[in-house]
């Protein structure tokens, strides 16, 4: 059995996105740049993929502009933003320690090559900030405030609302990064207050390489790729049309069955949650529970094994999954988040995050039920460091 | 981040051999820490008038590579004398087993370790000189 369980890390373009994509590979492939007739269809094409992507978060299309991924989003706000304040002597960035890397790396970048101060704010247990810590983190130096809609590791949806009405009555600018939120959860930039959202198409069954950043009116970052007037002179580049066609199409389906998938999906990812717990002693759940959670996301730890060794085990099974561990990475440390949530090093290390989507079935829920309690069982049987808890908890192995 | 395991690395952590421990074992030996994420530990039985490794088994708590390596230096120093099983070293591990991934090639310098403490615990029990251990850098 195939049961991909990752639908966080990527999802598949769904069939009627790529035939929405189709003919704007050979057949109108005009340059929506030129003059002529012919290129019309493609301005055309963009145009009404930009309806599609800011009627679904409540904007208005002059508000969104499309980049190359989430991640080009994400460094467009921050640097575009840090770059111009910079010049109007504010010169403090705040976020959290539980962002993506897009932000994490584009911050210390900032730090290292423009003097930005970053403040990184803390996340509790479950990886909520503290309102009250953000508050008293703002200065008449605070240039903006970029806090993630929902993590992408263990799920945990901020309370963005009440972050944009701080914001706002501070007037200071808020983006927030919404890749994994934006193909899950309802968006109102405007009830929300949010002056700027970064967005992905693959994330939500379109395609990879495109993206987009929203901008509330009267946002104007500096320009992060130079070249052209595409995307009113903010964005150079020749159009990726095919890309955002998909990317207008991807999420007027996603909207369209929103609710739909969410119900599902949280009664599936509930399950899984209460069966792992039942079946698997001393398995530690990571993030929040219920509706401040992605109804797709499930995070454990397993303490006394390491991850990587449960994903090949997972894999000669058929199941993807991913992990916090540090040997799935080019570096050494396990996962940003879960340390900052406070989990010990090696209950990091034996994490194991698994995402549902529209690839999962019941049949993926009952087999993977059926399946990890053995492998987790038979890596802790030949851990040492299985062996010392039991001992901690007076058990026998 | 795939990691591109050979064939040999694969077999070795899907069917580990020597996994478990020996009881009252002549010299047991522990390397690594859970921050890093691999603990290895050797339990060894020594066959004290030939100073043949009669019996050796593991217990791992690591990646894939750190049970293969486990796997593959037990294997490599059973039925040897334990002055020819100090001379194993994290390279011939990570030979055997077809290579490592360079990121991972700690996880064979860990046997190594594993091994010569255990070696020592068993020579100190045995009123033998302690072996200075080498400290690699990965």
């Amino acid at each position: 059995m195939f049961c991909y369980m990752d639908h966080t890390a990527t999802t598949p373009v769904s069939p009627e996105v790529l035939s929405a994509m189709m003919p704007y590979f050979s057949e109108n492939f005009g340059n929506p740049s030129s003059v002529y007739s012919f290129s019309r269809k493609s301005r055309a094409a963009i145009e009404k993929a930009r309806e599609q992507v800011a009627s679904s978060i409540n904007a208005d299309p002059s508000e969104i502009f499309f980049t190359g991924s989430g991640t080009e989003a994400d460094n467009w706000a921050l640097k575009g933003t840090l770059e111009k304040a910079i010049k109007l002597g504010k010169n403090h960035l705040i976020t959290t320690k539980i962002e993506h890397h897009a932000i994490l790396h584009t911050a210390e970048y900032l730090s290292k090559f423009h003097g930005v101060d970053v403040t990184y704010l803390d996340v509790d247990s479950e990886g909520f900030i503290n309102l009250d810590e953000l508050k008293a983190a703002i200065t008449d130096k605070t240039a903006l405030i970029s806090i993630m809609f929902a993590n992408n590791e263990v799920g945990t949806i901020e309370p963005v609302t009440e972050i944009g009405t701080i914001c706002r009555e501070k007037k200071i600018p808020f983006h927030t990064d919404a890749v994994q939120a934006a193909a899950h959860l309802n968006i109102d930039v405007k009830a929300m207050n949010i002056d700027m959202l970064s967005m992905s198409a693959h994330k939500m069954y379109g395609p990879k390489g495109v993206g987009a950043l929203y901008l509330r009116k009267g946002m104007r970052p500096e320009n992060f790729i130079h070249g052209g007037a595409q995307e009113k002179k903010h964005r150079a580049s020749t159009e990726n049309i095919s890309g955002i066609v998909g990317f207008g199409e991807a999420m007027k389906i996603l909207k369209s069955r929103l609710d739909d998938d969410k119900a599902i999906n949280s009664a599936r990812r509930d399950k899984l949650i209460a069966g792992i717990l039942g079946k698997i002693p001393h398995a530690k759940l990571n993030g929040a529970t219920g509706d401040k959670r992605l109804p797709n996301n499930i995070n454990f730890s397993f303490i006394g094994v390491e991850g990587e060794t449960l994903l090949l085990d997972l894999d000669y099974k058929g199941i993807s999954a991913s992990t916090g561990s540090a040997c799935s990475s080019e570096s050494l440390d396990p996962s940003h988040v879960l340390l900052a949530l406070g989990l010990k090093h090696e209950m990091a290390h034996g994490s194991l995050r698994f995402t549902i989507g529209r690839l999962t079935t019941d049949e993926h829920i009952n087999y993977l039920l059926e399946v990890l309690p053995e492998i987790v069982a038979k890596r802790r049987a030949m851990s040492p460091l299985w062996e010392d808890y039991l001992k901690t908890l007076g058990e026998k192995a | 981040m795939a990691l591109d395991y050979s064939q040999k690395v694969m077999d070795h952590f899907m069917n580990p051999h020597n996994v478990g421990e020996i009881p009252n074992a002549d010299g047991v030996g522990e390397a690594g820490n859970p921050k890093c994420g691999d603990i290895m530990k050797i339990y060894l039985k020594v066959n004290p008038d030939t100073q043949i490794i009669e019996d050796v088994k593991f217990k791992t708590f690591g990646c894939a590579s750190a049970i293969a390596s486990s796997s593959m230096a037990t294997d490599m120093i059973k039925g040897r004398t334990i002055e020819d099983a100090w001379n194993l070293t994290n390279n011939a591990v990570a030979e055997a087993l077809d290579g490592l991934p360079p990121i991972k090639m700690h996880c064979s310098v860990l046997a190594e370790e594993a091994i010569h403490t255990a070696l020592n615990d068993y020579r100190a029990k045995h009123g033998m000189n302690i072996i200075p251990m080498e400290h690699h850098e990965d």
